[in-house]
């Protein structure tokens, strides 16, 4: 069964999530537009655009759980989901930079003031360094070793885009404690116990 | 009616009732290049021309929690709230106390228009054009007794209609309360109508309170319960978190919430290229509540 799966996904080309992501946050933007997304289209797609990028981000992280403990292989969607998850969030930041808040100081004075967008900034910025070395000329340059020893910063980036939506929140809402929930659990997955235990011992 | 308070806002200011039923396909017609900046002109000061909302963006961009926490949830689930044989228990200090059928209570009080700018505390705004009556009316019915110092109000809990009250979003049921001097001020209303139609279910059907100088969340939906005391009654935002949702609530641009700016708001209807506007002290009506605050530190009272 999990090899008939591996095998369709290894026709698949990893091109086609950006094609599907380009395609859907260019839909999403059309639909904010022409009245689809309600009457406050601003917020909406920031929101959009925001969930989206989280989801792709626990997508990301679900590749090497799935693998080791499913045996379903999607290691070479991987940065593909990885810099889509990118072009979401600078799309998420866009759209409340350029069309929400509008001016720099303005942007600025939310970054310094405001602790949620204090906390969605620093782990978008985190991000930039993972999309620039996302290519085999960095991989090559950087060393395997160093390069996997960077891209670790996705799990920060991950507690962080948690963070970040569960603390803008109004109420107790279910949605982002889920999220913070999976993530969580996709990096516990991580832990090395055995070395725990024996650090504990 | 009453006529303790004239509209700044006129007619010119709402889309005429043939225009806000077209308004949607006229959007859509013009969506590709004009939804830009045809169809909003956004204003900052009073009585300058406003952007006027819709009755469908009235009715579709909500905050109900009892209906769901997304804004378009009490668009989609207001429908199962049952308003049939609307009963208001008023009790407290009030000389005629008692379980009043919503009929007998509006009985012989004029509904008038009032045209309201509407902030949200999130920082969004419309301009809505309610019918209703003048709380001080209803009140004195009620007769208000003299040790009476504030009013507290209750919303209806049905939970097997109210998906939110089942999931917990908040303490139901949704408690708001005034000063008695700010209930009485001819500007707060019990609003049963909206562009002259029954007030739909998610805008807080059969009547709700409206308060147009505080945030949105002081407005009570779908009231059952209307208290007189002499404490500050509990309010169901400031139980929820008292840092960052005061008693008073009044709109004031220089005090923050501890989340974001309240120096400027997104007015629905613009569309995705409308920038903000400034936000108004008292949301534009300064003048005619700002003397009830005479002496009290705002920032410390938000």
């Amino acid at each position: 069964m999990i090899d008939t799966i591996n095998t369709t996904l290894r026709r698949i080309p990893a091109w086609t999530i950006y094609i599907v992501g380009a395609a859907w946050a260019a839909w999403l933007f059309y639909l904010g537009l022409t009245g689809g997304l309600g009457p406050e289209p601003i917020n909406a797609l920031e929101r959009e655009y925001g969930a989206l990028g989280l989801k792709l981000l626990i997508a990301g992280l679900a590749v090497t759980p799935l693998r080791r403990y499913a045996g379903l292989n999607l290691l070479k969607f991987r940065r593909a989901l990885g810099v889509t998850t990118f072009f979401y969030i600078l799309a998420h930041f866009m759209v409340w930079a350029l069309l929400d808040v509008g001016t720099f100081a303005r942007v600025w004075e939310e970054v310094v003031k405001r602790p949620y967008v204090t906390v969605g900034m620093a782990s978008f910025a985190m991000m930039i360094p993972l999309a620039i070395t996302s290519n085999n000329m960095s991989l090559r340059k950087l060393g395997g070793a160093a390069w996997r020893k960077l891209h670790k910063l996705t799990y920060l980036i991950a507690i962080l885009g948690g963070v970040h939506y569960l603390w803008l929140v109004k109420g107790f809402q279910i949605e982002p404690i889920i999220y913070m929930a999976v993530i969580l659990a996709l990096l516990a997955g991580r832990l090395k116990w055995n070395r725990l235990k024996v650090a504990f011992a | 009616m009453a006529y303790r308070w004239t509209n700044d806002l006129t007619h010119a200011d709402v889309t005429p009732k043939a225009a806000f039923l077209n308004r949607r396909q006229i959007l859509a017609g013009t969506a590709g290049l004009g939804a830009i900046g045809l169809v909003g002109t956004s204003a900052n000061a009073a009585g300058e021309e406003l952007t006027p909302n819709t009755l469908e963006e009235i009715t579709s961009y909500n905050n109900y929690y009892e209906f769901g926490t997304g804004k378009s949830d009490p668009a989609n689930n207001a429908h199962q709230l049952e308003t049939a044989d609307w009963k208001i228990t008023i009790d407290g200090m009030v000389d005629n106390p008692g379980e009043y059928a919503l009929a007998d209570l509006m009985d012989g009080l004029d509904i008038e228009e009032r045209i309201y700018r509407f902030r949200c505390v999130e920082a969004w705004s419309m301009v809505v054009p309610w019918n209703g009556v003048e709380l001080a009316d209803i009140l004195n019915k009620a007769g208000v007794q003299s040790d009476a110092k504030y009013v507290a109000f209750e919303t209806v809990v049905q939970p097997g209609n109210m998906i939110g009250v089942r999931r917990g979003v908040l303490d139901f049921p949704y408690v708001e309360g005034l000063r008695l001097d700010e209930a009485m001020n001819p500007l707060t209303l019990m609003a049963t109508g909206i562009y002259g139609e029954p007030i739909a279910n998610q805008n807080g059907a059969p009547i709700r309170l409206v308060v147009p100088w505080k945030y949105g969340f002081k407005s009570i939906k779908s009231i059952v319960r209307i208290t007189l005391t002499d404490e500050e009654p509990d309010t169901s935002w400031n139980k929820t978190n008292a840092r960052e949702y005061g008693f008073y609530s009044n709109v004031n641009p220089e005090v923050s919430h501890p989340r974001w700016s309240q120096a400027s708001e997104r007015v629905i209807g613009g569309g995705l290229f409308a920038a903000r506007q400034d936000t108004l002290m008292f949301n534009g009506y300064e003048e005619e509540v700002a003397s009830m605050y005479d002496g009290m530190d705002l920032s410390e009272n938000f």
